[in-house]
């Protein structure tokens, strides 16, 4: 979703009322689509991992249902984040904004926000996020094939299933750390940023804290800033 | 048999009325129960294969065809004693016609179940039998990545895996496995692991002494812990002639890490994930968009939702 079509969007210029479309319809359909069918896949899998945690499975049918549906969910989670790489991975191109922000980034994680060069779109972080989300489900859908169908691995090629075991479980506990972050941040840590990704919209003084240039595109319709 | 499962419970330990000790008294018995296959009288008759799926209840399936004498290239979920054939060239020019029977080794310390992640899906006896429990088992698979001889197979209808039980059923009421008791040249035998153990040393012993068998050997792999079938091999330096006897195996290293210590760290990762967040918010709390702090917007209607 380019900015140019937040515009273009019913709400002209991107305002109304003191708040400003950030995620359309379909990016929040599919950020949730995501959400869920990571959650399913983390509660499984974290059954799976370890004896401790087998009781979660019974959350969801028991291990026989979870195993059943963890790759199937698995794949959904994949297609959710390869739309989402459709849609954002041109929002989610480093540019030097971010670099000049990164470098400062203690300011933010200090919520010292004032101090920080203003940014598009999306920040450093998030665009880390998406990135380590979208490389992660890669390994973890590729690996996660070899775990699924592990007796279809010849014998003479047996170090493709530790290898898959290897990345899915490498891959899995990386993506995991970045979802407690996510999480955090979307829920407690930055004020408003789970309503905008329920109902789409912040406010303008939201925007404007947080995406300065974002905000100044889509209020001002200028070309994108570098 | 008897002894060797529940039955052993039943010896005498004391006796009313009686002088002196209880007669055995003080004798210990060997509960390991041992299969023990010599490859160098066994003639591939298969009987064990029927033998097997007889006992079992399973139906005989379609044989594959693979250039040698084998039933199919490997075992299945429904066929788990399978001879293997191998038309092995010998340094001197030579062909031997080696067979081994291929079933679940029983491992002492299996991999299978080091890897599987369902609650009581697999067991291993005291007598050493290593079982799996189809009414545990989600059918993740993670038991053939553990399993160094490739032994447990899926069953797509049900979604459970199945090996060989070294018959658990009727060893537990004092029989043979059904394997021992088909065949017909007496290659192989069953009992405690001690008389197996002694019975192949001096098979293999007969084989080099007598019949010029100079690497005659015992198979009883110590990587694994040792084994629950244990093979007397005309040439112990080379098990892999054996349709892939595999020559040391023990539990995959990363099924070792995995299910070791990077469950720890993987574990104390999420851990100080989730206490590092709460951390975080402790000492910095939530960033409020603060309206007021932004005065020289001219264009601020509404305040947060």
């Amino acid at each position: 979703m380019s900015t140019s079509q937040v515009i273009s969007s019913r709400r002209t210029a991107g305002e109304t009322g003191g708040h400003i479309l950030r995620y359309t319809f379909s990016e929040r359909i599919h950020h949730w689509l995501a959400a869920l069918t990571y959650i399913y896949c983390l509660i499984t899998g974290l059954a799976f991992w370890s004896p401790y945690m087998y009781w979660l499975a019974t959350l969801v049918g028991g291990g026989p249902t979870a195993r059943f549906w963890h790759p199937w969910l698995g794949l959904g989670f994949t297609l959710s984040v390869f739309w989402m790489y459709k849609m954002w991975h041109r929002d989610m191109q480093t540019t030097d904004a971010d670099r000049r922000w990164s470098k400062v980034i203690k300011y933010y994680i200090e919520n010292q926000d004032e101090k920080l060069p203003p940014i598009g779109r999306f920040n450093y972080g998030q665009k880390l996020f998406f990135w380590l989300m979208f490389y992660g489900v890669i390994l973890l859908v590729l690996s996660g094939l070899g775990l699924w169908f592990v007796e279809s691995i010849p014998w003479s090629l047996r170090w493709l299933r530790y290898l898959a075991v290897t990345v899915h479980v490498v891959a899995a506990l990386a993506t995991i750390g970045a979802f407690i972050i996510h999480v955090y941040m979307g829920t407690a840590m930055v004020r408003g940023g789970f309503t905008s990704i329920i109902r789409g919209e912040v406010t303008t003084t939201w925007a404007r804290t947080h995406h300065r240039l974002w905000y100044e595109q889509v209020t001002k319709g200028t070309a994108p800033q570098k | 048999m008897g002894w060797l499962m529940s039955q052993a419970t039943l010896a005498i330990r004391r006796i009313s009325g009686h002088p002196g000790v209880a007669p055995g008294d003080g004798v210990e018995r060997d509960y390991q129960v041992c299969k023990l296959v010599d490859t160098t009288t066994c003639i591939g008759c298969k009987a064990c294969e029927v033998a097997c799926l007889e006992w079992n209840g399973y139906e005989f399936s379609d044989t594959r065809f693979d250039n040698s004498y084998q039933t199919m290239p490997e075992t299945t979920w429904k066929y788990w004693n399978l001879i293997k054939f191998n038309e092995h060239e010998n340094s001197d020019g030579t062909v031997s016609l080696l067979m081994r029977k291929d079933q679940c080794m029983h491992c002492a310390d299996p991999g299978c179940l080091a890897a599987c992640p369902a609650d009581g899906a697999i067991v291993q006896y005291t007598n050493g039998i290593v079982d799996f429990q189809q009414q545990n088992c989600i059918g993740c698979g993670y038991c053939v990545s553990g399993c160094p001889f490739d032994i447990p197979k899926f069953n797509p209808a049900t979604k459970k895996m199945f090996k060989c039980t070294l018959c658990v059923d009727r060893v537990s009421e004092g029989l043979e496995p059904a394997c021992i008791k088909s065949c017909p040249t007496g290659c192989l035998h069953f009992g405690t692991k001690e008389d197996m153990t002694y019975l192949a040393e001096s098979r293999a012993t007969q084989l080099r002494d007598n019949f010029g068998f100079e690497k005659a050997g015992v198979y009883d792999p110590p990587g694994v812990g040792g084994t629950g079938v244990i093979y007397v091999l005309h040439d112990a330096s080379n098990p892999e002639a054996y349709g892939g006897l595999p020559k040391d195996p023990h539990i995959p290293w990363v099924v070792r890490f995995w299910k070791g210590p990077a469950k720890w760290i993987g574990n104390l990762a999420m851990l100080g994930g989730i206490v590092g967040v709460t951390l975080h918010y402790l000492r910095f709390g939530p960033k409020e968009v603060d309206a007021t702090k932004h005065d020289d917007s001219t264009d601020e209607k509404g305040g947060r939702p």
